[in-house]
């Protein structure tokens, strides 16, 4: 149910509900403030618009498929499809984000690029938009981050970007994305910080959240041939900081036949002290550039989040997402390492795709969701699990 | 008038501003460092409010709060470690710090036990200039607190009108774009910068800061503007020091040229 005086859109000072802001130090004012003042109008302009369409189609190769799952609808007794992301070039969501940043950046007059990356998807995705352009590219990664995702640091490095270790605190997703604002800080003039989610100070959310808006705009149409109407009665997506999700609810912020549903990587457990379940562990607090949930001490230090999946390794989430929580817009699953693990498994052996970790933690939750038969479901499949197979080998036992 | 001003209005010397993290080297050390400065001859004193991601500090600092933090810091044993600090202290002190903490330990609540502690200001990078005429100014005004806000190479000399018409005591000059402990030494451009903003005759002095280290990056930075802040360079000192009262006080005298 949607409250008609609740808005699920950015306002004018970035705020979505509480949550939002731009907490920055004077340092990045100026950039952050030359891209507030501007990303509508450069998003808005025809020519971009025109680069930006054509990049996702013959680059990315949208539209993405939107694809029944029978054997899994068949198996939870329901209507299941699958947003094919994985199908992106890269092999994730991601690329919708980076796509439209580099030509953001173009527009900025910035020559050189800086990003942080959980899973790595993101960074790859970013150094396949400046291979593309020809700029220069670095990638700060958690020193742990870089050891369970290696195949996509090789990936990076082929494309030319330089992969830095971020070496503080947990090594992961939250200290990759410090070490990139700190570059970021030493070289305001010509780089530009391409944020990996709908996380960081106001405009960033909002500005990846249209880009990644492509997602939902076509599950509108695809679901309108396949279904004869444009909405389906759940939308699924993982959360991390939450961009896959807020690109696959956009169009469907309003709209109240459409339950919104996010899961969140619950580590071993919720209460187990190894989690990274945002919404149900955090408060209201300020990092890296916003205030949203956070995963906090009593004393206002950030807690080391925990989770199998590098890209749900971080203890918030973007301001939208905080917002569809407290306001109950969006209901919010939990799930475990080893649920997600069985789902992977399970859309494995009975669709023929191998989904990300941090995917298929979406795809658990159909074991909770209680859909009924003829209800439709869209999946957003985010990623494809071939950065992962380390972890499905060991944890699945499949060695030989 | 509160202790800064008063401060900025009655020396003409260079004024010295010195960043310590709380906490550290140990747990304990806080009081003792507050001293040795001030019996070193330091004109304000800059206390670090250990955060777990200091997206505007470098290296030094950063692994520093990590220290204090896992020393057990937190904001509730700080002010009790500064709890009689006005029996001994009696230059101007500001915390320093992020504003995640603040937050959690309620605005309100943390400007009160700045006020009953003497602390005259704070300086919070995260908290920007909007957010803070917004939320914020009415609550640190209420008891008696300066929030001191940075200006740096790149800032419009629109907005640092700005900034000057929201401020009181000083403003804080960024020497270069960097976090803290990037760059050592000050450049011709930056002193050229720091002389732009003198000409600008705004109604704040201000100090420098980022990169200064001894006596004469302290003396450039002083040159075009009331003074400087040394901060990565202490917190060095504190790490390595084998005589931790000595060594400050010694260090304090060598950058302020007394004997
Ligand atoms: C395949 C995939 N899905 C989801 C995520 C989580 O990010 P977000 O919540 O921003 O979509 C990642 C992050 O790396 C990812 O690689």
């Amino acid at each position: 149910m949607i409250d008609a005086g609740i808005s699920f859109h950015v306002s004018e000072k970035g705020y979505y509900g509480d949550f939002g802001g731009a907490f920055i130090p004077e340092m990045l004012y100026p950039n952050v403030e030359e891209l507030r003042l501007h990303y509508l109008e450069y998003m808005m302009e025809p020519s971009f618009q025109k680069e930006f369409h054509f990049l996702l189609k013959d680059f990315v190769g949208r539209p993405t498929p939107l694809f029944k799952a029978e054997r899994l609808s068949a198996k939870y007794n329901t209507q299941i499809y699958l947003k094919r992301e994985d199908l992106c070039h890269t092999g994730a969501h991601k690329v919708n984000n980076t796509i439209g940043q580099i030509l953001m950046a173009k527009r900025l007059g910035k020559n050189k690029i800086v990003a942080e990356t959980g899973a790595g998807q993101h960074g790859v995705a970013t150094a396949t938009v400046c291979a593309l352009m020809g700029m220069e590219c670095i990638i700060y990664m958690g020193a742990i981050d870089i050891e369970r995702q290696a195949p996509n640091v090789a990936r990076m490095k082929m494309l030319g970007a330089t992969v830095v270790a971020a070496q503080s605190g947990s090594k992961t997703l939250k200290d990759a994305t410090n070490e990139a604002m700190r570059h970021w800080i030493n070289h305001p003039v010509d780089t530009h910080y391409i944020i990996g989610s709908v996380v960081g100070p106001h405009p960033y959310p909002d500005m990846v959240a249209k880009f990644q808006s492509v997602i939902s705009e076509e599950i509108k149409w695809q679901l309108q041939e396949k279904e004869g109407r444009d909405y389906p009665d759940y939308i699924l997506a993982c959360v991390g900081g939450g961009s896959n999700a807020a690109g696959a609810f956009y169009h469907y912020l309003d709209e109240p036949r459409t339950a919104l549903i996010a899961a969140e990587a619950a580590g071993q457990g919720v209460s187990s002290g190894h989690s990274a379940a945002t919404t149900f562990l955090g408060k209201p607090g300020v990092l890296h550039g916003s205030k949203s949930l956070l995963m906090q001490t009593e004393d206002g230090q950030v807690i080391e989040p925990y989770s199998i999946s590098a890209g749900l390794d971080y203890p918030g989430i973007g301001p939208l997402h905080a917002h569809l929580a407290t306001s109950g817009r969006a209901k919010f699953f939990d799930i475990t390492d080893d649920e997600a693990l069985k789902a992977a498994l399970e859309c494995s052996m009975l669709e023929g795709i191998i989904p990300a970790l941090e995917t298929a933690h979406a795809l658990a939750v159909f074991g909770k969701l209680g859909a009924k038969p003829n209800e439709i479901s869209v999946v957003n499949l985010s990623g494809r699990g071939d950065k992962d197979l380390a972890t499905y080998q060991e944890k699945l036992k499949l060695n030989p | 008038m509160n202790r800064i001003s008063t401060l900025f209005n009655s020396t003409q010397e260079p004024i010295l501003n010195v960043y310590a993290t709380a906490g550290y080297p140990n747990f304990g050390d806080t009081m003792l460092v507050l001293n040795a400065l001030q019996e070193g001859g330091v004109d304000i004193i800059e206390i670090g409010m250990p955060y777990s991601d200091p997206v505007a500090d470098g290296e030094t600092i950063q692994q520093s709060n990590q220290v204090s933090l896992d020393q057990g810091m937190t904001v509730t044993h700080l002010f009790d470690q500064l709890k009689n600090m006005r029996q001994s202290i009696s230059v101007p002190v500001l915390l320093m710090g992020y504003i995640n903490p603040v937050l959690q330990f309620g605005v309100e609540r943390f400007c009160q036990k700045c006020q009953e502690v003497g602390v005259d200001g704070l300086i919070l990078p995260d908290l920007p200039l909007a957010e803070y005429q917004q939320s914020y100014q009415t609550i640190f005004e209420q008891y008696g607190l300066l929030n001191i806000f940075l200006i740096t190479p790149q800032t419009s000399d629109e907005r640092i009108k700005q900034i000057d018409s929201v401020s009181e005591g000083f403003i804080y000059m960024v020497s270069s774009a960097s976090t803290t402990g990037a760059k050592t030494g000050i450049s011709s451009d930056q002193e050229a910068y720091f002389k732009r903003i003198d000409g600008m005759k705004l109604k704040n002095p201000r100090l420098v800061g980022f990169g200064i280290s001894d006596r004469e990056s302290f003396l450039k930075a002083s040159n075009g503007a009331s003074g400087a802040i040394i901060g990565s360079a202490f917190v060095k000192l504190l790490g390595n020091a084998k005589n931790l009262r000595e060594e400050i006080v010694g260090f304090v005298k060598s950058i302020k040229g007394l004997k």
